[in-house]
């Protein structure tokens, strides 16, 4: 049972940083339809920005808004450089361009900072307290500031004018246009949020997993997963996918254990993480496209 | 006689297919299978550059595979390679535990990969674009692990893969192991592009390009969408599962991390830089796929030189700027811009 628990706990550690790469997948597909297979790339990349940071002597807290600016920027000349002419191309030629930019910010990534594996030490402080036995101090900071992310995430759309009209280009471009939203930047800072967002979540994860141009692989497809348990249509719904995933992947794998232990019949463990998130994905598209809590939405004839 | 068809490029290749270009295939193809002989023989073409065309036919036959799905039924898969595995392990542990030739492993591979293509195809059925491609996305990242899955370990040998011998020529002929597999994979690419090249210009494949036009239109017609869109996937599978199978003969070994993600990309990219409705562009994308991979390091590091650039490039950098480019440039790929070209030109 402590075990249990204790699966659980780091499930949902793992699950916070499947929910913010959720969410800028979300981000993304909500403005613009598309789904990004860049952005784990993206996040890795952003994670090798900070350790670049923390190598030049600068402090954690400091070097992560600091990187997270430069994502946003580099998202944000992503969609106005490269996405926006093929606004009307079909959706082959878009997965093609993320799949180059996935090439190009993997290579990249090893080509500057080599492949060898690289350590981000964990910028939460090393305490003891109730239940520590059952979760280590990082992953209880990574389940926080997911949290306090999706907070201000949800106060930027709700309260400020930006996230209205942002809210507003998503839902209908064509009347926002007509009152004055400037669409085309209202996508582009939708861009520019996800590349923030995952480079929030690829330096939380970086301490966890270390640091190397394959890293964001597999953490990608669990957010993914995540994104569509929840409904890739809705930010919370992403989250709590994300979340769920999380849990879900250690779950599965303990019991798995469990089995093999008690009547010596394998059948899934550790080894098959990447084939658990295989069948989420699958199943989920299957049999509800639409998630737990995105909208369903309805094909026109 | 004026048929319904539409996108201009597939039709101009198809009114043209038959006259003087028949004779010029037919010629390319002799010379190609002469090449032993011509090559071989005379020492111009060593054994390992038999190895690497052959290589290159293969990837021919996988992009085609793909092409058919991608580029004649609009169904997008990033997750082609695990095709290509599953029939790279057919024959590899056919040939390694049940001690078969290796010719007759082919067509199993091919039946089995057909089965596996259909089964993935029907929860496909209900996926469109960016679903579809999000599903396949993940097939492929988890291809090695499967393979790496305990209870096949007594068949596929997990991690360490399966190594297996080149077979000789038959008969007694006077020819190397590699001119002979040359050959076999020359032959067995003829085949599968001879009918793929009927397929497509038969009813079904009507009826595929009316489905990717306009899948609405086409369920209107009587076209029955459903069955069409999973059987095009079995087909599409069976295509790249046997280029696999014929991978894994050539190469003489198989291994879960040879499947990697890359692999899917590399046909994706083969398809798309050929030209993606096309069938020329296969052999286009299949040539691309193998140089790529054999001197996409060299190069990168001449341009790398050339423009005095403080680190060193990746070959994925170079690859993802060309992807990004052709975009733009060339949508159709390479067969596509040439169509085209060749089309304006004629004008002119």
């Amino acid at each position: 049972m402590e075990q249990l628990i204790q699966q659980i706990a780091s499930g949902l550690a793992n699950g916070a940083v499947y929910a913010c790469l959720a969410l800028a997948l979300v981000m993304i597909f909500v403005s613009t339809d598309h789904i990004n297979f860049a952005q784990g790339e993206l996040a890795m990349f952003s994670a090798y920005l900070v350790w670049q940071a923390l190598s030049w002597g600068f402090n954690f807290w400091l070097a992560l808004p600091v990187v997270a600016l430069i994502s946003f920027m580099i998202g944000v000349a992503i969609e106005r450089l490269i996405l926006r002419p093929l606004h009307d191309a079909p959706v082959l030629s878009v997965v093609v361009v993320f799949i180059g930019l996935l090439a190009i910010f993997h290579s990249l990534a090893g080509a500057i900072w080599g492949h060898t594996i690289k350590a981000i030490p964990s910028p939460f402080p090393q305490f003891s307290f109730v239940g520590s036995g059952y979760i280590g101090p990082h992953q209880i900071g990574m389940i926080v500031v997911t949290l306090v992310l999706l907070l201000a995430l949800f106060a930027f759309f709700r309260f400020t004018p930006l996230g209205l009209a942002m809210r507003a280009a998503a839902q209908n471009p064509a009347s926002a246009r007509l009152a004055g939203v400037r669409v085309d930047w209202m996508l582009a800072l939708g861009w520019g949020l996800a590349a923030a967002i995952g480079a929030v979540a690829g330096s939380l994860v970086a301490p966890a997993v270390y640091l190397e141009p394959n890293m964001m692989a597999s953490i990608l497809l669990y957010g993914f997963a995540g994104a569509l348990v929840g409904g890739i249509s809705s930010p919370g719904g992403a989250v709590a996918g994300g979340f769920i995933v999380g849990v879900l992947e250690n779950v599965i794998a303990y019991l798995g254990n469990l089995l093999e232990k008690s009547s010596g019949v394998y059948i899934i463990g550790n080894g098959e993480k990447l084939t658990v998130a295989l069948i989420i994905v699958i199943t989920v598209l299957t049999l509800k496209p639409s998630g737990l809590f995105g909208k369903v939405s309805v094909k026109r004839v | 006689m004026a048929t319904t068809t539409a996108n201009g490029l597939v039709d101009q290749d198809r009114a043209s297919a038959g006259g003087r270009r028949g004779y010029w295939l037919t010629a390319a193809v002799i010379l190609l299978a002469l090449l032993p002989v011509l090559g071989g023989k005379t020492g111009l073409i060593s054994n390992y550059g038999f190895l690497q065309l052959s290589l290159m036919i293969v990837y021919a036959i996988a992009v085609l595979g793909l092409i058919l799905l991608t580029g004649f039924n609009g169904q997008i898969s990033l997750g082609h390679g695990a095709f290509f595995a599953v029939g790279a392990y057919v024959a590899a542990v056919l040939i390694d535990q049940a001690n078969w030739p290796y010719w007759a492993t082919l067509p199993v591979a091919a039946a089995f990969c057909f089965l596996v293509g259909y089964l993935f195809g029907l929860p496909a059925l209900r996926l469109e674009g960016h679903y579809l491609a999000l599903a396949t996305f993940a097939l492929a990242v988890a291809v090695p692990q499967i393979l790496k899955y305990r209870h096949f370990e007594w068949f596929t040998n997990g991690v360490q893969g399966i190594n297996i011998f080149k077979p000789d020529p038959p008969f007694g002929l006077p020819l190397s192991a590699d001119q002979w597999m040359y050959l076999v994979v020359l032959a067995v690419a003829v085949l599968m592009f001879w009918i793929a090249r009927n397929l497509l210009d038969s009813r079904t494949g009507r009826a595929l390009r009316a489905i990717r036009d306009h899948t609405m239109a086409a369920s209107t017609m009587g076209i029955n969408v459903a069955h069409y869109k999973t059987v095009v996937f079995g087909i599409s599978a069976l295509y790249t599962g046997v280029a696999g199978a014929l991978h894994a003969i050539i190469f003489e070994f198989v291994a879960p991390d040879s499947f990697r993600f890359e692999l899917s990309i590399a046909i994706l990219v083969g398809a798309v830089v050929g030209g993606i409705a096309s069938l020329p562009g296969a052999v286009i994308g299949g040539v691309f796929v193998q140089v790529i991979e054999k001197y996409a390091d060299a190069l990168t590091k001449k341009l790398t030189a050339a423009v005095n650039l403080p680190l060193d490039l990746e070959p994925w950098t170079i690859y993802g700027i060309a992807l990004i480019v052709l975009m733009y440039t060339m949508p159709m790929g390479i067969a596509g811009g040439l169509a085209l070209l060749w089309k304006r030109l004629k004008r002119s």
